[in-house]
């Protein structure tokens, strides 16, 4: 394996879709619950332990082999909005396509026609770990990193927010990316005796509130 | 048929010429320029002038809204059912350039749902002159500057003026309330371009879009074998 081909996953520039969603920053500036940079930290913070703590999981399982239509259920079960699971699935149809053209796998391919309109992101990313040699922690730590860092650099564009400063918050945040990125891979390990049952379904209410609701504004910067 | 085209196999991955099924695909020309330059008239006026001849579709990259995509629909230059709008994140250039996913499934939807086609415009948000296209999402691009921006903007070049595959100076009607001076746009035009086509256009007068939408047919007639 690389381990190098982890930075080339995670890098904020790979073309998979990622700069035009913002995690629910947009709803939640709109509603006054981010206006700064402690705000975005606590936001961040609610957000790795609920979305980021699931996604993660799910990428980590992948990796270990786990049946990606299993996977894809497990987080249409774990992802109460609409709105949201249609954001997921159009983002990992986008990586679908950067993953491929990166780390040509059958494993990819299948999936590809499994789930022509896309299957989870997070799914999709563990897939795409699996096929660039990766293991199971380099995508659980991808995916708990991918739920903090799109609402940071999102909220820089929203708010005029210090970039420094939004960047400080991600460096905040690293000790607490470790401890996700531990607990959503032993978490996935568990799935090989338990089925995917054992993968954690913790959720936060506002982000899927506020995602329907963002879905319906006429004017936004943000698809999500 | 050949054997090795299965229908099953997913989707091309960027711009192959040559759909999963084997078959073609359309052309894909860009539009892009400046905010307010006249890129979504260019576009409806394109597809009143070829709709009759050509099969088409249009997808629009807006930059916080569908305005781009309902002025289309409310034109009704097209059917709606071949109009998509994308959402680009605040970044335009982005969407056209750096990260294209969302645009080639804007483009192969298309063509899934109202295909065949032999054609489909992509029309970028406004953005700032330095705004190109991926050559992995279209086959050529326009670049759409208007007299009223400053008659400066051709000398000044940048990416989308110097090399653009065509330029179009548009609303030249304006350019005497302007003061701007059309030869030396042309002039200047020319100077940054070299061999590379400029259309100077009102879509007001009577000729309209008509030398543009000569170049587009020039454009597939290349690219259909």
């Amino acid at each position: 394996m690389s381990r190098a081909a982890l930075l080339v996953l995670a890098d904020g520039r790979f073309p998979a879709g990622g700069h035009a969603h913002s995690g629910g920053a947009e709803a939640a500036v709109k509603a006054g619950r981010i206006t700064g940079a402690d705000s975005l930290e606590s936001f961040c913070r609610g957000r790795l332990h609920t979305a980021g703590l699931v996604s993660s999981a799910l990428a980590a399982s992948a990796v270990l082999g786990v049946d990606p239509r299993l996977l894809d259920e497990a987080a249409d079960a774990r992802t109460p909005s609409p709105a949201l699971r249609t954001a997921a699935r159009k983002l990992g149809r986008q990586l679908m396509r950067a993953a491929r053209a990166s780390w040509p796998s059958t494993e990819l391919d299948a999936l590809a026609r499994e789930f022509p309109k896309g299957a989870h992101q997070p799914v999709v990313l563990g897939l795409a770990a699996r096929a660039a040699g990766l293991e199971a922690v380099d995508a659980a730590y991808c995916a708990a990193y991918e739920s903090v860092s799109g609402p940071s650099s999102a909220t820089v564009r929203l708010l005029s927010l210090d970039p420094f400063d939004a960047t400080g918050v991600l460096a905040r945040l690293s000790p607490e990316l470790d401890r996700i990125a531990d607990r959503a891979l032993e978490a996935a390990r568990r799935v090989a005796d338990e089925g995917v049952d054992a993968l954690p379904s913790a959720s936060a209410p506002l982000l899927e509130i506020g995602a329907e609701a963002h879905a319906a504004w006429p004017v936004r910067l943000f698809a999500s | 048929m050949h054997l090795d085209h299965h229908h099953d196999t997913p989707a091309a991955l960027s711009a192959d010429a040559h759909r999963p099924d084997g078959t073609r695909r359309a052309l894909r020309i860009g539009l892009g320029g400046p905010v307010g330059s006249g890129k979504t008239a260019t576009v409806a006026a394109l597809c009143r002038a070829l709709r009759d001849e050509l099969s088409l579709a249009v997808v629009t990259n807006d930059i916080y809204t569908r305005e781009d995509a309902e002025f289309l629909l409310r034109e009704a230059v097209l059917p709606p059912e071949r109009i998509t709008a994308v959402e680009t994140g605040a970044c335009p250039h982005t969407a056209i350039r750096d990260d294209i996913s969302a645009n080639l499934e804007a483009v192969e939807d298309l063509e899934d749902e109202v295909g065949p086609l032999d054609l489909i415009l992509v029309e970028s948000g406004g953005d700032n002159l330095t705004a190109t296209f991926s050559k992995g999402l279209v086959d050529a691009q326009i670049f759409v500057i208007d007299v009223a921006g400053g008659d400066d903007i051709p000398r000044k070049g940048g990416p989308g003026v110097t090399t653009a595959d065509l330029l179009i100076v548009n609303k030249t009607d304006l350019a005497p309330y302007v003061g701007s001076d059309l030869a030396r746009m042309a002039a200047d035009a020319k100077a940054q371009r070299a061999e590379l086509p400029v259309v100077l256009q009102s879509l007001r007068s009577e000729a309209g879009v008509t030398d543009v939408a000569d170049w587009v047919r020039a454009q597939l007639a290349a690219w259909t074998p």
